[in-house]
């Protein structure tokens, strides 16, 4: 994990001028139909923080998560990520630029194993270019970069407390280590904001523990999360950035306290009862 | 370690699988043949059109196989790229019209290695023009799109605007008479490739020999039997450079993403991997495959017609793959090899055995004549005589109750695991893999254990 470290140390060191906050949601609205799923969101993520979007059922945070990751287009204002507009970009081009996402039922990629899936992740593999894979001495600097990353990959697998289903087939993962495969994954691509869509759910008490001492872990080392979560008092316990939505609307933002005690909160969201 | 132990290792190595299954192919076919007493001749032409049949198909089950099994791409236009490949061959090749020869239609006069290779090339980028729409669209789209085009390309063929036209062909301006033949075909009239290729590598005096050879056994004639072997030796070959070409793919970071896709492209997008340009690689790659497999099927025939590439074709090729396992390399070749050598080859060489060696007498007309003596009398022979002489129609039902029960009972093929593992390097346990090494560099050479690992895997 130290190579971990130092890269987000290195990255920080040459991008001197980097706001606090990479990234920056501006008035998107989202229309399916006649059905406003989400409306003129605006929010913000600092660095080096874990900030909460949370909201009821339907209150639009998958839809804002599709937004900022390029799955779905906007139709108004722009999501922007170190200062630049990547409204309307790519999923892929927004993944490269270090903003990656995991999804909210975890997505494994079944019939590859454990290996395999972490493998797929690390950016700018030079095998990924078919003759680099196929031609004779071409491929012998493929098999070197893949031994240095079969090396991360298991770092990053002992992180996560994993390494024991290396090499297991996705599809025969619990749904728990589903959710830490994925995270691993994503990691695995050197982000430097992760979003988070309910990394919890169906997640068992013991093991939601070991996902948050990970992200804190993660976060102390100068990664930003944005985490999206129905779980109130998980997120209240966990983050310094409380953002609540409520039928595609920003209804507030603040610090946990601040959000608890908002009325409109407790109304809306909580049915008055926490 | 026990012989049970190694004899499981010896199976799990892709080669022995697959030279498993064609010893046994070719046993059961010599077996059955010497066992009813089938003339020399005979035996060693079935073998031939065997070997030629197992060829093709399982050339074509692992380009299929790059598509769908790897890249979930589902094309089942299969046929449209073979044509594409063999008519573009044969319009660069084609001697010059006029230039002696009883055809109506000239080609470019290119030597043969510059045809295949533009017929490779021109289906590479039919198969680009196919996928830059349809890749944008769900997978069904796809095969929608690529069924069409294999029609398409096939009326082309047959149209009589392209029959015969002019083209210039050097840079003075000369015009020659160039064209696809319409429905009546085209003559492929360009030197035998194969004994072509025999002349360029020297090995004429060896051919000779072995046709002089032959001739001992097979006096009647013996240079189609040696010609037809030979050719399907080549074509064993091409399977194995396909085998390796894809193996190498599929093993490869390239591999990983292409079976990332398969299984869902959008982790793959929010990984960031730009998954537009690897199905269309991938798309490409397969349909030049495709296209060299149409050239070598036909080169060698004399003649093409555009109705050779009828759907049926696509679908045949998709059975390989299906009874082989999609996903599986080793399955593809498995798959090809018993497709061709039990539902496509087999039906007609049982009709052939029986008939040569029982040489029973004619088969009724029609259905009534046949049913009617067993209905009537008890009497089989008019309805199984029927039966052997319909082989080729029910060749179709035959293939057609496999496939359902294969739907049924065993979805993923012989091989088809789809778990091929797709990396550069073996993906094992770190303890293991340390423990591997060491074995290694113990039991080769005492070159460090770092180098011994990776220049091995590079051969």
């Amino acid at each position: 994990m130290s190579d971990a470290d130092t890269d987000a140390d290195a990255q920080g060191r040459s991008r001197p001028e980097v706001t606090d906050t990479p990234l920056r949601v501006e008035g998107v609205s989202k229309h399916f139909g006649g059905i406003t799923a989400v409306d003129g969101a605006t929010f913000e993520v600092e660095r080096g923080t874990l900030t909460g979007l949370i909201g009821p059922n339907g209150a639009g945070k998958s839809t804002t998560f599709n937004l900022i990751t390029g799955m779905l287009t906007p139709d108004a204002g722009t999501v922007s990520f170190e200062g630049e507009d990547i409204t309307g970009l790519e999923p892929y081009e927004i993944a490269d630029r270090g903003l990656v996402r995991t999804f909210q039922i975890a997505r494994e990629l079944q019939e590859m194993t454990v290996l395999e899936n972490m493998m797929l992740a690390p950016k700018g593999q030079r095998g990924e270019r078919l003759w680099r894979s196929v031609l004779p001495v071409a491929r012998r600097g493929v098999v070197d970069q893949e031994t240095e990353l079969l090396d991360r990959v298991w770092e990053i697998l002992e992180f996560f407390e994993i390494e024991h289903l290396a090499e297991e087939y996705a599809g025969n993962l619990s749904g728990g280590q589903r959710k830490l495969l994925e995270m691993a994954r994503a990691l695995l691509t050197d982000p430097d904001v992760l979003l988070l869509d309910e990394p919890f759910a169906g997640v068992n008490p013991t093991l939601e523990r070991r996902l948050l001492d990970h992200v804190h872990e993660l976060r102390d080392r100068g990664y930003t999360f944005l985490l999206v979560e129905h779980d109130m008092d998980l997120i209240m316990e966990n983050c310094r950035h409380v953002v609540v939505m409520h039928q595609g609307r920003i209804l507030t933002e603040g610090t946990p306290e601040e959000v608890k005690t908002d009325e409109e909160v407790i109304e809306a969201y909580l049915g008055g009862d926490v | 370690m026990s012989t049970a132990d190694s004899a499981r290792q010896l199976w799990e190595a892709d080669a022995t699988k697959i030279l498993v299954v064609l010893v046994a192919i070719y046993a059961t076919y010599l077996l059955s043949g010497l066992v009813l007493g089938y003339s020399l001749r005979g035996q060693l032409n079935s073998i031939a059109s065997l070997t030629f049949y197992i060829g093709v198909f399982a050339t074509l089950a692992l380009a299929l196989n790059l598509h769908w099994g790897y890249t979930g791409l589902f094309n089942i236009g299969v046929v449209g790229f073979m044509a594409v490949g063999i008519y573009v061959m044969a319009f660069v090749s084609k001697p010059l019209y006029g230039s002696g020869g009883a055809a109506q239609i000239g080609g470019l006069g290119l030597p043969i290695p510059v045809g295949i290779l533009a017929g490779m090339v021109a289906a590479a980028l039919l198969g680009f023009v196919v996928a830059l729409p349809a890749l944008r669209l769900r997978a069904d789209y796809l095969a929608i799109v690529t069924i069409a085009m294999s029609e398409i390309v096939r009326f082309t063929f047959l149209s009589s605007t392209f029959q015969q036209f002019q083209v210039p062909h050097t840079l003075a301006g000369d015009w020659t008479r160039v064209g696809f033949g319409g429905g009546s075909g085209l003559i492929l009239d360009f030197p035998d490739p194969l004994l072509a290729l025999i002349d360029v590598l020297g090995l004429s005096t060896v051919y000779d020999g072995l046709v002089g050879l032959v001739g001992t056994v097979v006096p009647n004639n013996p240079d189609p039997i040696v010609h037809s072997l030979v050719y399907g030796l080549v074509l064993l070959g091409v399977v194995a450079g396909y085998f390796w070409l894809l193996k190498r793919t599929g093993e490869s970071p390239f591999g990983r993403v292409l079976k990332a896709i398969r299984e869902d492209e959008d982790v793959a997008r929010a990984l960031g991997k730009n998954t537009g340009r690897f199905k269309i690689a991938s798309f490409m790659l397969g349909c030049a495959l495709m296209g060299l497999v149409g050239i070598l099927w036909l080169m060698g025939q004399g003649a093409v017609t555009p109705n050779f590439f009828r759907p049926r074709l696509t679908f045949f090729v998709w059975i390989a793959l299906i009874i082989g396992g999609a996903g599986s390399n080793t399955g593809s070749v498995a798959g090809g090899a018993i497709f061709a050598a039990v539902l496509y080859q087999g039906p007609l060489y049982f009709q052939n055995l029986v008939t040569s060696v029982f040489q029973p007498g004619d088969a009724p007309g029609s259905f009534g004549p046949a049913v009617a003596p067993l209905v009537a009398n008890l009497d089989p022979v008019p309805f199984l005589l029927y039966t052997l002489d319909s082989v080729r129609q029910l060749q179709l039902v035959v293939m057609g109750v496999v496939l359902i029960w294969l739907m049924h009972n065993r979805p993923e093929g012989m091989l088809g695991h789809r778990k091929e593992t797709a990396a550069a390097i073996p993906l094992v346990g770190r303890s293991e893999r340390s423990e591997r090494t060491d074995a290694d560099a113990v039991g080769t050479d005492p070159t460090p254990t770092g180098d011994a690992s990776g220049g091995e895997r590079d051969e």
